[in-house]
Formats: structure tokens, C-alpha cells, sequence
């Protein structure tokens, strides 16, 4: 089945029956192949709604109506969207903040007349919808490498295919048949196994594919599921959230069931090696790469703090005009001040204040954002072996130093001819300590490579509301060139073009000389970075977290 | 209102639902944190269990579910209190909730249309007699949780801004949850949590298939699925209920006390909140199993829950610290 099909058929089951398979997200870049597929979406049983993720919550979950109250005097009260039954669109959603996604799975769960379609665009893997709801919807539906042509409408008339004959119809809800007990069972017997061999921990998931298994076969005119429509769930629900493809199956350990059940199982089953060579196949190669590398890896939440919108807490700063949307304070002295001067022009005589939707003031506070210290470390050959350890040490002590001040961490390596970021922005201690603890060591010192990770990494994170610092500890003069070349001069010359670009950023920094002698040149990047230097010869990993941690409250002045 | 999946359905996980059932029997216990990965049944859990209890008796339209005429607050401007039964109420805190919206604020719309003081009930004030459910507790700001914990721990809220001065009575059980690793909770708020329960995903292939086949069951259908659970379900409700009743008579002799202390003392717990909560916890377990005096197994059984998170941790120590609870616990109780 090619991709377009495999998509065009989640649609149709989607529309089959959205109270089971609760929606699914689209990964894909806007252009002329989301479009036509995002046409197919008129012909899902429900009314389309659409949201973006800065919606208002009294847009969604209803509310005060201000403008009407003020003019009736009268409290009139406005539906929300999520009052009503329907199919729910979420654009842009790798930019659901927490509060919408706890909102939105909340409906999930509670409101089965109420489907979700998220549309995803983020662009590298960080970027990604909130996984509490990607986990929630059936289909994970990804559009790349499809052709302008071969995306073709979603073909009418096929049997197995609902959309466009039953326009605005009800849902089928196709139901099962009653004494579906026992083949149900197997059905989700293999499909729980694949599902925890594939490394899929939620068990909302084998939950959804049995379930799209079932609808599968309704839409073919089954009354039962058989292998076609298990291999069917399993692709479409399961791979797309594949962790690990699984070992060979451990030879089998329960002898002691009996023979008979054993049977029944295999006839009524695929073999769950051809289930996972179907899911493999619809793995693109290069995402298994991604999965094995990210195996270890569980970094699954949002991970960087959020843009500090500052209404709730903080220095109080003036209050200024707006809208109460249910997340906002009003100022109600400020509210009262402008509208008092107004009232003989209203024509108040007598009664209430007249207060129009214009005069209302909204608080708001200042606060300083949350600070993240990023860490570029030399591991390197040459301070690998003498100084690694130590910097290890003094890392994990600024940590927990860190741990108490909640300030975020992260964690660049650079050695040999590349730099790697070992841990994404996080408070999680337990995540950094143990990728500290397999930072390894050896080769060069692409000093360049090191800074120009940190500071992309800095610039990211600071988009992301938060207030970064550079910590660089290296022990030496840079050996490997931006272009990879083993060239001293050239690396010399990338690392302060580097340099100067931190500075022209306006991130604060620190330069921890590592070597057993001070290096000048050490102290000139330093400069022109525009940060501190700190020669740290036979430190051992208190003095030198001192140190640094004295440094990055000066360089702050925090 | 959807259908609640029965309590008694929910496959293993027994230390979480443990936890839940002794807050039900004691809601002074103070609240549960469960801490786990998603989609491990946490919010089915408490959900389940406020439906498992039973209807609690209030008066009709009283905003803090008041038990009895004269509770009902002045405030809510009730002219009829005659009692009606509602479900034991679950109220949902989401993330992005402001401190108005937990607590009660001036109810602006009438300030502002007719010129009026009055106040608006929060949702502290909803979950007055039943539970308030917080997920991703470790991702709420600080204050918030703050502000919960206190209320929770004196089940009073007491409301003192923009001119209005009123207190109402907002006993509830707090249940947070969350996945630590997104973010960690910090220990002055770790500590005003009563138990703790760490919840991961079943292994065992052969529970997990029975979890998704209960599951698709009751999605399916729902009424035979509740059907079949509802004696299992009213068999525990009723030993609740018992153990409700039974709570003040479970004696509690010396030695215990210093079994307690010395507990908490050799695992170096700050503060006394861990004996107090050791030995309530104790209690409402010998309460539940029907025991009229408070034994070392009690103790041995809600050791974990009561003290894994009051421990003095080192930040970057990563074995659990329920392995270490448990090890103390052998060591000192034998």
C-alpha cells in the first residue's frame, strides 16, 4: 500500500467511526498535497471546527459574554466550541502549549461525540504536537515524499471506502456483533504483544488498533477481523510510534499451555514476525536510524520552560486595556478610574455604573524568566584524559546547584570533528546524570563546531522565553576547522569568528581553562566572546564549581 | 455523563489503588501523588473511585456541596436548602488555571453590572467533600500547588482580596500526577503530599493484553461490563464504608509509636509529617482489613506510600527511594 493510500485509509476509518478512533495527526508542511488531503476532511461525519493554539479558553470552553453583559446589564453566558459535538482542528499544533493540550485530552477522554485532528507541522523531530494527545488519536498520518500527482482525491467508490457517499451523514458506528468475545480476544492478543514489542508504553495505543482493527473490517464487509485488517491497525496506529523494532522473539516459555489454545491462536492470527516486517515496511529507513539513536533517550515532554507571559504573577507593572478571556486579572480600580470620567456622557443618572467593554483594564505582572546555564564541553583527547573526570564532577555539582536555583540545564559535547547536544534543555537531573556519565572521551578539540552548537542551542532556547548563559570548558587551542579539516589556523580563526558571534548575541558566558597551564588564547576567546575567563589549573570539581557558579551570578547579575 | 470504569476492573497497579482507597477511608491523609508514565490509568483511577463511593447528601444548589442547611455559606444566596444526593464530586484543575479561578474571586460581572459585592465560588469550592484531580501536577506553577496544599491540609479556603473577606469550608482529597521526567516537583511541596505512588506501565505481556481486553469490553458495552464488576465494586465500597466506621476504634499501642519513630528517624525524614502520616496511613489500612489494633504488617505494608518522597535526597541520586524505604523497613521492623 503506498503512503497516500495508507492515508486516505485512516481518513476512512476516522470517518467510520470517530468515536472509537478519536482522531489523528497530520504531520506535514503546508503545500498542494496537505491541501487536497485536508479537503477529504468535508466529508467526515461532523461539523468541522477549527482552532489554533493561542485560542482564548473562554473560546472553547464558553463563558462570560462581557460585551453583551455590559450592554443588556444582564449576564449572558456564550457557548464554547467544546460545548458542541463535532470534529475539532488544530492548526499549528507543535505550538500547543500544555494548558490547551490538558484541555483538549480532558474532552478527549470525557466527550466521545467530540473527535481531534491535529495538524503538525513542526519541522525537526523536537518539534512535535504534545504527545498526551498524539497519544490519545488513533492515525499518525505523515505526508512526506507523496507526489503532487499521485495525491489524488480520496477515490469514491471502492468498497471499503465511505467518504463522499455519505455526505454529512451520521457516523455508521459500525457496531460489532454480539458474540464477538473470543475472536476479539485474539485479536488483541497480537496486537498488545506487537504493541509492547515495538516499545509503545501507553496502552492507550493497542487500545485504538484493536478498536481500528474492528472498524477495518466493518468497512469490508467483515464480520470479524482477519489478518488483512489486523495488519491494517498495526501499521497505521502502531508503527508510527514505534520506539525500537523488537529482538527475535525469546523462545517460548509457556509450554504449559495447552496445546489446543496454542493452535487456535495461530490459526486465527498472523505470525507476528509478517506483522512486523508490514511495519517495517512502512517505516521510512532513515526513522529507524532516528529510533534506535533516540532509544535511550525519553525525553517527552515539552522540555523547555514556556514563554513567561507574566499575567500572574511577578512585579505588578500598569495594567493596560483588553478582553477578559479567563486567563487575565482585571484591574478593577484601573477599569473603574477610566470609565468614572464617562458617565454623565453615557447618560447615567441613576443605577449602576456604566461600564463599557473598552474601559476594562487588565493586570499585569513582570517576571524574570527561568535561567538555563548551557554547558560546552571539551571532551576531547587531550583533556579527556586528564581533566574529563573532573569536569564531569563539576558539572554534576553545578547541577544540583542548579537544581536548587530551578534553573534548567543543558549539555553540549564536542570532540572529534562534530558537536552533539547530549541533553535538550531540562530540570530533570536524573536524565542529565546519566548522560553525563556516558559523555565519552578522545580526538580533536572542534572548538568552533562546540561553540556554534552552544550558541544555536542558546538562541533557541531564548526564543523559547528563557534566559541563557554559556559555560565553555575546554582545556586547549582549537585543532579542527568549522569544514572539519584538521587545520590549527584555520580552527583558531572559526573559533573566534564564533566568538564574536556569541558576543553579538549578547549571551553571557564563562571560559573555564581546563589546562594543566593557563592559555592565553584561552583568554582572548574569552574576550571576544564577551564573557569571563577562568584559568582553573588543578582544580578539583568543588573548586572549580565554585568558581563557575560565582562567575555566571556576577556575569548576570542575577 | 459517560459511563465510569469500576474501580475493582482496573488490572494491578495495587499500590496506587491502596493509596486512593486509605484516602477514601481517611480524607485527612492528605492527598496522593502519583507519579508515573502516561497512560497507566491514573485519572481512571480516581475517577473510578468517586464513583465508587457513595452519593454524598447536599443542599440543592449550594456551591460548596454544604451537608447541611445551616453549613450553607451566606454568600451563596439560597432561599430553599432542601437536601438532594449528588455523586461524590471530582473536580479536574487544569494546567493553566488562574489563582481567581482556584480560589474564588469577586464575581466581576456583578460588580460591574450591578454595582454588587459578591463573591464567586472557585474550584476549590467544588471540590468541597470529594476529590480535586490535578494532572501534570509538576508542571503547575509553584503558587498554585502552594495554595492547594495548604487548603487541602487545613480544609478551609480562606479568600481575602479586592475587599472580599470569606472563608468556607473546602475539605477535599488532593490527587496530583505526573511523569518526572518533565520536570520535578520541589521537595517543600513533595513533602505536604500524605502518599506517594510510583506507577509504571505493566511488562507483563499477559496483564497488559487483559488491561486492553477490559477495556475494549467496556467501551463496547458498557452496561454488561459494569454489570459484571458491580458486586466486586460494592464489596469494596462497603468495606470502605466499615473501615470508615471502624477508624476510631483501631488501637494504637506503644511500641508501635516508637516502631514509627524509629522508622522515619533511621531513614532520616525531615520534620514530623512522615510519623503522623505512617501512622494514620497504618490505620486506615487496619481499619480496612478489619483489624482493631495497628500492627507492624500495616505498618510494613504503607511504609512506602507514606515516606518514599520525605526522604532528604541527594538531587542526583537515582535508585529509587522506595528501594531504600523498603530496605530500612526490614531493617528496623525485622
Amino acid at each position: 500500500m503506498r503512503p497516500w493510500d495508507r492515508a486516505c485509509l485512516a481518513l476512512n476509518l476516522l470517518a467510520a467511526d470517530p468515536e472509537r478512533l478519536r482522531g489523528l495527526t497530520l504531520r506535514a508542511r503546508a503545500g498542494p498535497v496537505r491541501d487536497t488531503f485536508l479537503n477529504a476532511f468535508g466529508h467526515l461525519p461532523q461539523p468541522l471546527q477549527k482552532l489554533h493554539p493561542a485560542m482564548p479558553r473562554d473560546a472553547l470552553l464558553g463563558g462570560l459574554d462581557l460585551s453583551d453583559t455590559l450592554a443588556t446589564g444582564q449576564l449572558t453566558l456564550r457557548k464554547g466550541l467544546l460545548d458542541q459535538p463535532g470534529t475539532l482542528i488544530l492548526a499549528m499544533a507543535e505550538r500547543c502549549p500544555p494548558e490547551l493540550a490538558a484541555i483538549l485530552a480532558a474532552t478527549l477522554d470525557n466527550r466521545p461525540d467530540i473527535a481531534l485532528i491535529l495538524l503538525d507541522e513542526g519541522s525537526d523531530a523536537d518539534e512535535h504536537a504534545p504527545k498526551t494527545l498524539t497519544d490519545r488519536l488513533a492515525f499518525h498520518v505523515t505526508l512526506d515524499g507523496i507526489g503532487r500527482l499521485e495525491a489524488k482525491p480520496p477515490p469514491l467508490h471502492r468498497p471499503g471506502n465511505i467518504l463522499g457517499e455519505r455526505e454529512g451523514a451520521k457516523p455508521l458506528r459500525l457496531a460489532r456483533p454480539a458474540q464477538a468475545g473470543r475472536k476479539t480476544s485474539s485479536v488483541i492478543t497480537v496486537l498488545t504483544t506487537l504493541a509492547h514489542r515495538l516499545g509503545i508504553d501507553t496502552l492507550r495505543l493497542p487500545s485504538l488498533a484493536v478498536n481500528a482493527a474492528w472498524t477495518h473490517a466493518r468497512l469490508n464487509g467483515r464480520d470479524h477481523p482477519n489478518d488483512d485488517d489486523i495488519e491494517a491497525a498495526a501499521t497505521l496506529v502502531l508503527a508510527p510510534h514505534a520506539r525500537h523494532l523488537p529482538e527475535p522473539e525469546p523462545p517460548q516459555k509457556d509450554d504449559a499451555k495447552p496445546q489446543k489454545e496454542q493452535k487456535k491462536a495461530q490459526e486465527q492470527s498472523l505470525p507476528e514476525d509478517m506483522l512486523i516486517d508490514a511495519v517495517k515496511a512502512v517505516l521510512p529507513p532513515d526513522l529507524l536510524e532516528n529510533l534506535r539513536n533516540s532509544h535511550t533517550s525519553r525525553a517527552q515532554g515539552s522540555g523547555a520552560g514556556q514563554r513567561k507571559k507574566g499575567n500572574r504573577r511577578g512585579r505588578p507593572i500598569p495594567s493596560r486595556p483588553g478582553r477578559l478571556d479567563g486567563s487575565q486579572r482585571l484591574d478593577l480600580v484601573a477599569t473603574l478610574r477610566t470609565a468614572a470620567p464617562w458617565q454623565t456622557l453615557r447618560g447615567r443618572t441613576d443605577g449602576p455604573l456604566k461600564v463599557y467593554p473598552s474601559d476594562i483594564r487588565l493586570k499585569r505582572y513582570e517576571e524574570k524568566s527561568d535561567r538555563i546555564v548551557i554547558f560546552a564541553v571539551d571532551a576531547s583527547g587531550s583533556a579527556a584524559l586528564a581533566r574529563l573526570g573532573e569536569a564531569k564532577g563539576a558539572i554534576e555539582l553545578m547541577l544540583a546547584r542548579a537544581y536548587a536555583a530551578r534553573d534548567h540545564v543543558s549539555l553540549v559535547a564536542f570532540r572529534g570533528d562534530q558537536a552533539d547536544i547530549l541533553l535538550p534543555p531540562t530540570r530533570s537531573l536524573v536524565q542529565t546524570k546519566r548522560r553525563l556519565a556516558a559523555l565519552p572521551g578522545g580526538g580533536g578539540t572542534p572548538l568552533a563546531h562546540g561553540l556554534k552548537a552552544a550558541t544555536e542551542l542558546a538562541l533557541q532556547s531564548r526564543a523559547q522565553g528563557l534566559s541563557p548563559t554559556l559555560a565553555l570548558l575546554t582545556d586547549g587551542r582549537a585543532n579542527i576547522a568549522l569544514d572539519g579539516s584538521a587545520n590549527r589556523a584555520r580552527a583558531a580563526e572559526d573559533a573566534t569568528q564564533m566568538a564574536r558571534w556569541v558576543l553579538t548575541t549578547g549571551i553571557g558566558s564563562v571560559v573555564l581553562d581546563l589546562g594543566a597551564r593557563p592559555q592565553p588564547a584561552l583568554a582572548t576567546l574569552a574576550r571576544d566572546m564577551g564573557g569571563t575567563y577562568l584559568p582553573l589549573p588543578r582544580a578539583d570539581a568543588h573548586r572549580m564549581s565554585d568558581a563557575l557558579g560565582q562567575a555566571l551570578d556576577d556575569g548576570l547579575g542575577a | 455523563m459517560p459511563q465510569t470504569f469500576p474501580f475493582s476492573a482496573i488490572v494491578g497497579q495495587d499500590d496506587m489503588k491502596r493509596a486512593m482507597i486509605l484516602t477514601a477511608i481517611d480524607p485527612k491523609l492528605g492527598g496522593v501523588l502519583v507519579f508515573g508514565d502516561r497512560g497507566t490509568g491514573k485519572s481512571t483511577a480516581v475517577r473510578a473511585l468517586a464513583a465508587l463511593l457513595p452519593e454524598i447528601t447536599a443542599i440543592k444548589g449550594c456551591p460548596i456541596n454544604a451537608e447541611t442547611a445551616k453549613e450553607v455559606p451566606e454568600w451563596a444566596g439560597l432561599e430553599t436548602k432542601s437536601p438532594e444526593t449528588r455523586p461524590t464530586p471530582v473536580v479536574d484543575l487544569p494546567l493553566g488555571v488562574t489563582e481567581d479561578r482556584v480560589t474564588g474571586a469577586l464575581d466581576i460581572e456583578r460588580a460591574l453590572t450591578q454595582g454588587e459585592k459578591a463573591f464567586q465560588p472557585g474550584l476549590l469550592a467544588q471540590a468541597n467533600r470529594g476529590y480535586l484531580y490535578i494532572d501534570e501536577v509538576n508542571l503547575l506553577e509553584d503558587h498554585i500547588v502552594d495554595l492547594l496544599l495548604d487548603v487541602a491540609q487545613s480544609g478551609e479556603n480562606v479568600v481575602e482580596r479586592e475587599g472580599l473577606s470569606i472563608r468556607h469550608a473546602a475539605k477535599f482529597v488532593l490527587v496530583g500526577s505526573g511523569n518526572p521526567e518533565e520536570g520535578e516537583l520541589r521537595p517543600q511541596l513533595l513533602d505536604r503530599f500524605g502518599l506517594s505512588v510510583e506507577v509504571r506501565s505493566p511488562t507483563d505481556i499477559d496483564e497488559r493484553i487483559e488491561v486492553i481486553k477490559r477495556r475494549d469490553a467496556f467501551e463496547n458495552n458498557p452496561k454488561n461490563f459494569l454489570r459484571r464488576f458491580r458486586p466486586k465494586d460494592r464489596a469494596i465500597r462497603d468495606q470502605i464504608l466499615a473501615a470508615r466506621e471502624n477508624l476510631g476504634n483501631v488501637a494504637t499501642r506503644k511500641p508501635i509509636l516508637k516502631d514509627c519513630a524509629q522508622l522515619c528517624v533511621t531513614l532520616g525524614a525531615d520534620g514530623l509529617r512522615g510519623e503522623l502520616t505512617l501512622l494514620r496511613a497504618g490505620r486506615a489500612l487496619a481499619a480496612f482489613e478489619g483489624a482493631n489494633e495497628l500492627a507492624r504488617d500495616h505498618l510494613r505494608a504503607v511504609a512506602p506510600l507514606a515516606l518514599a518522597h520525605r526522604l532528604r535526597r541527594d538531587p542526583l541520586d537515582e535508585a529509587g527511594s522506595t528501594a531504600r524505604v523498603a530496605r530500612t523497613v526490614e531493617d528496623v521492623l525485622g
